[in-house]
């Protein structure tokens, strides 16, 4: 089973050790990895911005990188979402790309529910000592439809103990440009949600997009919380975590 | 309504720094009309329930698709029972035949239960003016009447005030000795408003549908206001937009099961008051003359276009009551008469796209408002679509046109894209330094971190790493 790993633009900026972790979690389920070196960003930030031109030309550029994939897999349910629910309406009126848009959304997938529902990883290779809680992001829950595939997998880990989070489907206030554009509104939304996390008690957080990573991870430091830890579910699974 | 739409950052500043605003919306929340619908959902049951909302889609699609026949249907249906059809093409026509009618009629008081397009009007104010005095009944309304504020919600007018403030409010206008407990506030209310339903001339009501078959107006509510506005006074005018005409009584049972939980999260309202023509022959009671005022306002500028779905709405305040932005600046910040993520569809529609540019952009574009929209608007795709007629009627700023297309550029080029990431990564790894924090963002970042810290990066690109890796 030969599967494309979309590392997407921020993990690609931000946080290469989450590539790594969802590249170790899909080669410990047994598929070969192919991670196509011109890739660059799904275009969702031109897409979220009225942008629709730029946007074409990227998904047009995706797809020419992966279509020849089995699967294509990302550990982020907003870059996975952008392909399944948007890429369609980009190319609605050219038949030609609209088949092959269509077939490239049916094996594109979130890392988790590609793990759970697709190759059906039995043996979870972390291992994580403590409580964690989970952040629903929005792209992901509401897009890809991952609620119960992370805790699935979370489930498995020994030694990790799961707490709710009271409003886990709310976002979390990043939104992409609405963060640096609405700075204060998005911070404010953020706040809420890390009182939420708090008030858990857990040790970490986790979650599957890196927005929403870096927009609560950032309030909560600058909210003077030193300690919670905020850990992409690919890290915790893939037993990455420090 | 004064626009006050492209200040939207200004007050929505406004609202953050307000203590005890930000009070009373934690508490909308945690424990408001959200929390409700989300019970009444689930007793419903949740497959029922989607299939109610499609249900309901379906119908207001019909009814869109075949506006002008439902319409020319209900005009004849209310003619027939007697009532006077009129129609104005903006609010200020509907604020102008409202007052000839008050003229014609003799008219010194007004009652009035809700109606938003009595605020697009700004028709409290004409009616002022011309010597009619017009009294809100719907409690929310009636309080924020005494506070000379707009609604910060659709439904729930006054949802931005403490009991406390309402409480004050009353003891400067009613001068009676101040009240705590709620329910002596809402007594008080009644008692006061009993009076003006007694002694007014005219009833205006809006409609929450106007139904073709009957030519009947109808309202849900929760007071009983709204039936008495529609029944003491000897006329009565009901308000409202071209778009909330449907074919029959059969699709108003269905949107009624869906509106009330979605709402309010209610099976039914307390009461559903319709309305058909004057007092007739042998009826105990109802208006001597009966009105309709239809309004266009911009809804046939979004009919047959691709913002038409946003014609659908019913008006149940669900997408503002799960919206995070509203939950945190509430309803004032929008700056017209509809807030939330309908009404950053609503107001640019109405008012003119360039006269609330910020609104399709103050969205995190989470979905938590199409997903529990009773006739499944896709609230997020009309805002982005808004987003897109702004860059294509050139109204974005320069800076940020200019960013979007290098980012653009550079995205269609892996080399220059690999570079330019490469050197990103190391000046902000160098900027968080020891604890990998970034406290201050120059440019456009600054906004980022106004209110958070920024994680710095690792160091290094996935790509640069990947390349090693492989060797």
């Amino acid at each position: 089973m030969r599967v494309g790993l979309l590392v997407t633009c921020l993990v690609d900026l931000m946080r290469p050790s989450v590539g790594f972790a969802a590249l170790e979690l899909l080669e410990a389920a047994g598929c070969e990895v192919v991670v196509p070196e011109t890739q660059t960003c799904c275009g969702q930030p031109g897409w979220n911005s009225g942008d629709r031109a730029a946007t074409r030309a990227l998904a047009e550029k995706v797809l020419e990188e992966f279509e020849d994939c089995d699967y294509v897999v990302a550990p982020s349910g907003s870059c996975s979402g952008m392909i399944r629910t948007h890429y369609p309406a980009l190319v609605e009126n050219e038949p030609v790309l609209r088949d092959r848009v269509a077939a490239l959304c049916a094996k594109t997938h979130e890392l988790t529910d590609f793990l759970v529902n697709v190759v059906k990883l039995q043996e979870v290779p972390g291992s994580f000592a403590g409580t964690v809680t989970y952040h629903d992001c929005c792209a992901g829950l509401r897009e890809m439809g991952v609620k119960a595939q992370p805790r699935a997998l979370l489930a498995r880990i020994p030694g990790v103990e799961f707490a709710e989070l009271n409003e886990c489907e709310q976002c979390c206030g990043f939104g992409g440009t609405f963060s640096i554009k609405f700075g204060e509104v998005s911070a404010a939304i953020a706040d809420r949600k890390c009182r939420n996390i708090e008030a858990t008690g857990a040790d970490a957080v986790v979650l599957g997009d890196l927005g929403c990573m870096l927009n609560i991870e950032g309030r909560l430091r600058r909210r003077g919380n030193t300690t919670t830890r905020v850990l992409h579910v690919a890290e915790v699974l893939a037993g990455k975590v420090e | 309504m004064q626009v006050q739409s492209m200040h939207f950052k200004s007050r929505a500043q406004l609202a953050l720094e307000n203590k005890i605003l930000q009070g009373n919306l934690d508490k909308f929340g945690s424990g408001g009309l959200a929390l409700l619908r989300t019970k009444a959902v689930a007793a419903y049951g949740h497959a029922e329930f989607e299939r109610l909302r499609d249900a309901g889609a379906a119908i207001r699609d019909r009814s869109l698709a075949n506006l002008d026949a439902h319409i020319e249907r209900f005009e004849r249906e209310a003619v027939r029972r007697g009532a006077t059809v009129l129609f104005a093409k903006d609010g200020d026509e509907a604020r102008d035949l409202v007052l000839e009618i008050c003229r014609r009629h003799g008219i010194r008081k007004a009652v009035k239960s809700k109606s938003m397009l009595s605020e697009e009007a700004g028709l409290n104010e004409a009616m002022e003016a011309a010597g009619v005095q017009p009294v809100e009944t719907d409690l929310g309304e009636y309080i924020i009447q005494l506070a000379k504020e707009p609604p910060s919600h659709i439904i729930a007018p006054a949802v931005h005030k403490s009991k406390e403030e309402v409480s004050d409010l009353f003891v400067e206008h009613h001068g009676t000795p101040h009240k705590t407990a709620i329910p002596e506030l809402t007594r008080e209310a009644r008692e006061v408003l009993r009076g003006h339903f007694l002694s007014a001339d005219l009833g205006i009501s809006g409609a929450n549908f106007l139904i073709a078959e009957t030519g009947s107006g109808v309202i849900v509510t929760n007071e009983g206001n709204g039936r008495m506005v529609t029944t003491l006074p000897r006329v009565h005018v009901s308000i409202t937009g071209i778009e909330k005409v449907i074919g029959t009584l059969e699709d108003f049972s269905t949107l009624l099961r869906s509106l009330t939980r979605s709402a309010t999260g209610q099976p039914i309202s307390n009461y559903v008051s319709m309305f058909t023509g004057p007092k007739g022959a042998g009826d105990l009671e109802g208006p001597e003359h009966m009105y309709f005022i239809l309004v266009d306002a911009g809804r046939t500028n979004l009919l047959g276009t691709d913002m038409q779905e946003m014609l659908r709405c019913i008006r149940c305040g669900a997408c503002m009551n799960h919206c995070p932005v509203y939950r945190t600046v509430g309803g004032h910040a929008y700056g017209w008469v509809y807030p939330g993520p309908m009404g950053s569809i609503l107001t640019p529609s109405y008012v003119g796209l360039e006269n609330a540019l910020d609104l399709p952009h103050a969205a995190t574009l989470c979905n938590q408002c199409g997903v529990v929209c009773p006739v499944k608007i896709p609230l997020p795709d009309l805002l982005r679509n808004l987003r897109e007629k702004q860059v294509d009627r050139g109204l974005r700023p320069a800076s940020e046109r200019l960013g979007l297309r290098a980012w653009a550029f550079a995205a269609r080029h892996p080399r220059l894209y690999a570079l330019g990431t490469k050197l990103a990564v190391r000046w902000l790894a160098f900027l968080g330094g020891g604890p990998k924090l970034i406290h201050r963002l120059p440019f456009v970042g600054s906004g980022w971190t106004i209110g958070r810290d920024f994680p710095a990066p690792q160091g290094r690109t996935f790509r640069e790493l990947y390349r090693q890796r492989k060797g």
